[in-house]
């Protein structure tokens, strides 16, 4: 196993601070770039060469993404980076908020130096303060040192970052709900086009990253696109963080590189918990279709292999689930987040999600109809791609991806009014 | 221009449009609800899904831009299940009890149901509940669980109305439509609010359940209340004004009303109206047949004639009388030998009379306002005394206009102001000069000779500077003189000044219109003339007999307290009026007179546009057209020419086959100008409360439940109140001329010094004299 | 009257924002006073609409929205537990239920004594601490335990 790339500080008593982070070549790459005034061009060239695609849960090729800022623009430009770690099951971002926020920051200079952008907003999820509070600590750290400010490194270059603390509202992490909610409003997502590139934050051109794919840009541009490229897969470059979490011995965040089979993620998570048997895994986050554990133990962790399997990659998180788990329960649960976080916006979602789980919470508590399965199924039907942004998707996808797979346990839920896990 | 297909329909559309544009255009219905052609675009409810070609997902047709090449399907499979999915998510938390909704009949939901909506509910579950609202006197929220979320009375409170009072609080499925903590809704353009929502939820707070829609008949007309001259559907059920609502006109008031016009119509079948020809004898009030009445008013003015002259006689009408009866009642007057006749009834300085080129108007259209780039608004309450002109410039702000402001009050114009100059009564002539100056120095011209003796002495402030360079810098800018300016003591000079600032800035510049008829009252020839007294001279130097046309002395001139007097000291008094109102006090006689939607008519509005209408419903028992009044006292008094058997024959005699538009003219010629020195002292401001504008608004009950329409007070910046040693809610003595009022005290900080703002038009303030001039204040 | 203090912080805030931009420190305003007194009141908003330029309702929008702001008072020490599916899955109902009964009060409630609320929260983005929970939004505690769960709430009791 290769030194950590995104955790490169983790062996440090205190890995936040900037001295230790100097230590692991920390901000090279950002000097580098304006020292050798490296082009734009060069730069992005360098981010497509990576193929880092957005750790946000949409894998976007990120150099594509920077393209598309105009470049010549007069007036402001914005930088926002995605904090809002909301989708159940992942919490990698807060690990580098936590333990490595230079690398963010550094990431985020980087980028804006070839967007041209002069402020930047990280948008931090609400409960998890003591992240915000130690990315303001390092904001200021790396001002006094010259690494943000208005002119960095004594180039002239001028760059700032803030952060904004959300407040509990998981579709905040929808990218235009962030914008809203960066401007003081309610997070509720914008119709796309116009997509943010050409209308964002204030109405002005801005580019949105995930916290995870700002980290992996200084070791891009240190180390060059190409070595990143290589510790991963075709499609899937780089390594990525996986936060594994649920029926597992020892949960927590792992970095390797994608295209990792499960079962080597699954053992560095030390294996399902009391030796019990695999039952499931939701291998990108609530959202993403669950997977059988017979499946998931063939597959290799990147973007094609899940895709290919029936679910996606999404933010890495994997939920693991074993035999005592009653699968009616756990979509009651998520059915109940998606409700609870439907904006309200938009018809299908905010009338269909509360739908969708006052049935399966009827069938959970023994109230299930005959009936009710394909009806579920057609609600997701006239859901999903109907919606102003994915959480509408995101709530059907796991209804979908339950009874494609455990329908069974579900019928047997309606007609014999209790568990079949427990029977 | 772009080609597109919709439904296999070849179109070339404007690119930049929109599908559910296109689609609308080409006479294609897309099914919608939060879309509103008048406002931004929510793309939330998701009925209007089409299926677009190689998009793998229905796409919204309101927010979908069209794209060369793009084929449209909003009949297809897909996009048939996508509306019928979207219908039924709608209808599952919506009570189906259609019948008993006050909306039935005029849902938009209920109609598309019928097409998308399934038969049976696959909804099992219990429906939510939404706590009905209390958000005042005019919009019902009674039926909020109806409410569907599509935003549009909250986008139309941002967009138009210009200010943010209903809100979508919560999230999710409890998302719900709300006001700040059960604030009321204070807009004065609440109400479209009901015509935008599509179902249920909002509904006219004083129609509901007065009436199924469907027993309703709709009949045409005008608002009388305004210069904008809206076009209304008036709805009737058994002869009596159930509702009113706006009829598109898109040069004019676009898709809305006021408040005021739609919900004046509560006042017309009140208790107090006259409804029976009244004599007062012996000190004692008899109803009498019309012919009695008309007879001795008839007697009366021709004994008044032989006795003491023509020129004893005097005639005052409101200026939003019709067409033809400020016609016919000048007619009258000029055939009984008498030239007083005038509408101007808060005019003060008629030194423009005489030298005025044409008739005063807006000076330009309505519908250039919108874009315009530069405005300069002198002395208006601009959203009370015209709300919807109010919200085309706050639309052509919103665009990018600079909007500059001289008054002597501050109200929130709810848009972006560049620049205000906010100053004493007595400082607006010299503030506009300054402005004069400092444009004159920005351009590098002379001012005209007859304005240099207002620019004697004049240095030009930081403010003045700025507004002058705002208009500089503007390709299409408006200076409009609003109703403060018009009734103001030097409303000629600011003309003058107005005039030349527009020459010298390239602007047009123009009246707000006061009074539906503004325009209308001069084209009518009720003016004075050269050898007739004006309004305020015929109220200074009292006249034995008085002809009042819709007018309530008492409220509706420039010196109520000289108006009463005056009144009351003449020999005979005729009131032709709707209303019982104070005039029983010294009126001899009493006309029932109908209101605008009793009787046929012509408006000619602030534009010079005119509409004439037609009566809605029947006279209100033994009430008759005034303009039929009138044609028979000109026959009892054989005046000639009064054969009239229509209005439409009044009207066209009156307009005499002449282009209004060529009538119109602001330029002022020959005025001799000098200025005036102030005496010190408190000055008044007077405004006339938008709900007290005239006698049908002062009569409507949910008009007058408004914050608009609360007891006037005193009110006065702070400074001033710790002068006097008074505070807030105390009671005082205010004195103007020879009259006062005890009302109470308020602090406004946004007021200049010396200044006290008194509403006129107000019957607590009807005792005190002109609405400019000195005031004293004192503790009682 | 926003105190001083929030009026400070509030100013610090909106130096992160574009001049013409100060509604966006309301999500900020908020969480200031709520940090200060607890909960926010409607009249706290209607100041935070005057201090940052915005109507009223705009704020009440964002106060009703966010599910970490509270309307109403929620105790001097405000737990609230994970119950998302990586907590779930962890035995957050044994968390919710140990809580419960210790504090006499269930999700949504406030002992009598005004000291501990009690909420239930959606994913809090720590899914590898589960279960958890949050003290006054500012504190994470995870893979809590009941004894775990015991000292805490003896630490709490002494302040
Ligand atoms: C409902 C919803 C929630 C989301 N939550 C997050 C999130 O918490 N963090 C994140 O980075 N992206 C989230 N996204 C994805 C973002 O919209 C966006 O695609 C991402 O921030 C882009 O960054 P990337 O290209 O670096 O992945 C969410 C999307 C949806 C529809
Ligand atoms: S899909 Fe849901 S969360 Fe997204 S905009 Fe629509 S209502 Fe809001
Ligand atoms: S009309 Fe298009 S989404 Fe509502």
């Amino acid at each position: 196993m290769n030194a950590p790339i995104l955790l490169n500080t983790s062996h440090f008593e205190q890995p936040w601070t900037l001295g230790n982070y100097l230590k692991v070549g920390g901000y090279q790459a950002l000097r580098r770039i304006i020292e050798s005034k490296m082009s734009a061009d060069e730069i992005i060239a360098e981010v497509k060469l990576s193929g880092l695609r957005g750790r946000g849960g949409a894998g976007f090729p990120t150099g594509l993404k920077w393209s598309f800022m105009p470049k010549n623009y007069e007036g402001d430009k914005y930088l926002v980076c995605n904090s809002d770690e909301g989708e159940p099951g992942t919490c990698k971002d807060r690990d580098i908020l936590r333990f490595n926020p230079h690398s963010l920051i550094e990431g985020m200079a980087i980028a804006a130096y070839t967007m041209k952008v002069k402020v930047g907003y990280n948008y931090v999820h609400g409960e998890i303060y003591e992240a915000y509070e130690r990315m303001e600590e390092a904001c200021e750290e790396a001002r006094k040192a010259g690494y943000l400010g208005n002119n960095i490194l004594g180039s002239g270059f001028e760059f700032d970052l803030h952060n904004h603390l959300g407040y509990g509202a998981y579709v905040c992490g929808e990218e235009t709900a962030l914008l809203e909610s960066l401007e003081g409003k309610k997070g509720q997502p914008r119709f796309k086009p116009p997509f943010p590139a050409s209308f964002g934050l204030y109405g002005k051109p801005t580019t949105i990253n995930n916290t995870e794919t700002f980290a992996s840009i200084p070791y891009i541009i240190r180390e060059g696109g190409k070595k990143f490229a290589d510790m991963g897969v075709p499609n899937s470059g780089g390594v990525k963080l996986f936060s594994v979490s649920g029926h597992v011995n020892n949960p927590g965040n792992f970095e390797v590189p994608l295209g990792t089979p499960f079962k080597k993620l699954l053992e560095m998570a030390g294996g399902v918990r009391n030796g019990n048997k695999l039952k499931a895994v939701i291998p990108g986050g609530s959202s993403m279709p669950v997977l059988p554990g017979e499946i998931m133990m063939d597959l290799n962790m990147d973007f094609d292999s899940i895709a290919k399997a029936g679910s996606y990659l999404g933010t890495g998180a994997v939920i693991v689930m074993d035999e005592t788990t009653c699968m009616v329960k756990a979509l009651e649960r998520l059915s109940y987040f998606y409700f609870e976080e439907s904006c309200g916006q938009c018809t299908p979602c905010r009338e269909g999600t509360g739908w969708l789980y006052r049935i399966v919470h009827r069938i959970e508590t023994g109230e299930g109809r005959p009936e009710d399965l394909d009806l579920l199924l057609s609600l997701c039907e006239n859901i999903a791609g109907r919606t102003i942004c994915a959480l509408g998707d995101a709530a059907a996808w796991p209804v979908q991806g339950f009874l494609k797979h455990y329908r069974s346990e579900f019928e047997y839920h309606i007609e014999h009014k209790r568990c079949l896990v427990k029977a | 221009m772009i080609n597109i297909e919709i439904d296999g329909k070849h179109l070339e559309v404007e690119n930049g449009s929109t599908v559910i544009e296109a689609a609308h255009d080409a006479g294609i219905y897309i099914p919608h609800f939060c879309y509103h052609k008048k406002l931004s675009i929510a793309a939330n409810c998701r009925m209007c899904l089409v299926q677009v070609e190689k998009a793998p997902k229905p796409l919204p047709a309101c927010a979908t831009p069209v794209a060369e090449g793009m084929k449209v399907f909003t009949a297809s499979e897909q996009a048939v299940k996508a509306q019928k999915g979207v219908m039924e998510f709608l209808l599952i938390n919506h009570p189906l009890d259609c019948p008993i909704c006050d909306q039935g009949g005029e849902c938009e939901l209920q109609d598309l149901a019928v097409g998308y909506g399934g038969s049976a509910s696959r909804y099992k579950e219990e429906k939510r509940v939404v706590l009905p609202k209390d958000i005042g006197p005019l919009v019902s929220a009674e039926e909020m669980s109806r409410c569907i979320n599509c935003t549009r009375c909250v986008r139309f409170g941002i967009e138009i109305g210009g200010q943010m009072e209903l809100g979508q609080a919560f999230r999710g499925e409890h998302a719900e439509i709300m006001s700040f903590v059960s604030g009321t809704v204070n807009s004065e353009l609440s109400g479209n609010m009901i015509d935008l929502c599509p179902v249920g939820a909002l509904t006219s707070k004083p129609f509901r359940y007065k009436a199924r829609t469907w027993e309703l008949s709709r009949r045409k007309s005008v608002s009388p209340h305004d210069s904008l001259g809206s076009n209304l559907a008036v709805q009737v059920k058994d002869n009596r004004v159930m509702r009113v609502l706006p009829i598109e006109n898109e040069a004019i008031n676009e898709c809305w009303i006021s408040d005021r016009d739609r919900y004046s119509y509560e006042g017309l079948n009140t208790s107090d109206r006259l409804t029976k020809p009244m004599l007062k004898q012996g000190g004692q009030w008899q109803e009498v047949e019309w012919q009695v009445a008309l007879e001795y008013v008839a007697n009366g003015l021709r004994q008044i004639k032989s006795g003491a002259g023509a020129e004893q006689i005097g005639a005052l009408a409101t200026g939003g009388s019709t067409l033809e009866e400020m016609y016919l009642l000048q007619k009258l007057l000029r055939g009984l030998g008498s030239h007083n006749v005038d509408f101007r009834l808060r005019q003060a300085d008629f030194s423009a009379d005489g030298k005025q080129a044409g008739v005063p108007w807006l000076g330009t259209s309505v519908a250039e306002l919108n874009k315009a780039d530069r405005f300069l608004i002198v002395g208006s309450f601009l959203r009370k005394d015209h709300p919807l002109l109010a919200a085309r410039i706050r639309s052509a702000v919103k665009h990018g206009a600079q909007a500059n402001i001289i008054h002597s009050a501050d109200d929130d114009l709810l848009m972006k102001i560049s620049n205000k100059s906010i100053v004493a009564p007595s400082a607006m002539v010299a503030s506009l000069a300054e402005i004069l100056q400092a444009l004159a120095t920005e351009k590098k011209v002379a001012v005209d000779n007859s304005v240099q003796p207002l620019l004697q002495g004049v240095a030009a402030s930081a403010t003045a500077q700025a507004i002058a360079k705002s208009l500089a810098s503007g390709e299409r800018g408006v200076i409009l003189l609003g109703n403060f300016a018009q009734q103001h003591p030097q409303a000629a000079q600011l003309q003058l000044l107005a005039q030349n600032i527009a020459a010298l800035g390239n602007a047009k510049f123009g009246f707000l219109g006061e009074a539906a008829n503004s325009v209308g009252g001069y084209l009518a020839q009720a003016v004075p003339g050269a050898s007739g007294l004006n309004a305020a001279a015929m109220l200074a130097q009292p006249r034995k007999a008085y002809l009042l046309l819709n007018v309530e002395a008492e409220l509706d001139t420039q010196n109520s307290q000289q108006a009463i007097a005056a009144m009351q000291a003449a020999d005979m008094v005729v009131c032709m009026s709707a209303y019982k109102h104070q005039g029983v006090e010294y009126a001899d006689v009493m006309l029932p007179i109908s209101p605008f939607t009793e009787t046929s008519g012509t408006f000619i509005n602030t534009e010079g546009c005119v509409q004439s209408f037609k009566g809605t419903v029947k006279p209100l028992g033994e009430t008759r057209p005034a303009w039929k009044v009138l044609r028979v006292l000109g026959n009892l008094l054989k005046v000639q020419g009064f054969e009239f058997d229509s209005s439409e024959a009044v009207r066209d005699e009156a307009l005499n086959g002449v282009d209004v538009l060529s009538k119109l003219n602001n330029s002022l010629q020959g005025l001799t100008v000098q200025t005036v020195s102030t005496t010190g002292g408190l000055q008044r401001v007077a405004d006339v409360p938008i709900y007290a504008s005239d006698a049908i608004v002062r009569h409507s009950a949910p008009l007058q439940a408004t914050q608009d329409a609360m007891a006037p007070c005193a009110l006065m910046h702070s400074d001033e109140m710790k002068k006097l040693g008074v505070k807030s809610g105390d009671l005082v003595k205010v004195n103007v001329g020879q009259g006062s009022a005890k009302i109470k005290v308020s602090a406004d900080d946004t007021l200049p010094d010396g200044v006290v703002r008194v509403a006129a038009g107000h019957a607590a303030t009807a005792g005190l004299g002109a609405m400019f001039g000195s005031v004293t204040v004192e503790r009682v | 009257m926003l105190s001083d203090q929030i009026q400070t912080q509030i100013n610090r805030e909106l130096g992160k924002y574009p001049a013409n931009q100060k509604q966006s420190a309301v999500m900020a305003a908020l969480r200031f006073v709520q940090d200060e007194k607890g909960w926010i009141s409607d009249d706290d908003m209607a100041d935070i609409a005057v201090v940052l330029d915005m109507p009223q309702m705009s704020v009440y929008e964002v106060a009703t929205f966010y599910h970490m702001y509270n309307l109403k008072p929620m105790g001097k020490h405000m737990l609230t537990v994970c119950t998302n599916i990586s907590c779930m899955l962890c035995g957050s109902a044994e968390t919710v239920a140990h809580l419960s009964k210790r504090l006499g009060i269930g999700l949504g409630e406030v002992t009598a004594d005004g000291k501990y609320g009690l909420r239930e929260g959606e994913c809090m983005g720590a899914c590898v601490d589960a279960p958890m929970f949050t003290i006054n939004n500012k504190k994470l505690c995870g893979r809590l335990t009941n004894e775990k769960i015991d000292q805490i709430l003896a630490e709490l009791d002494k302040q």
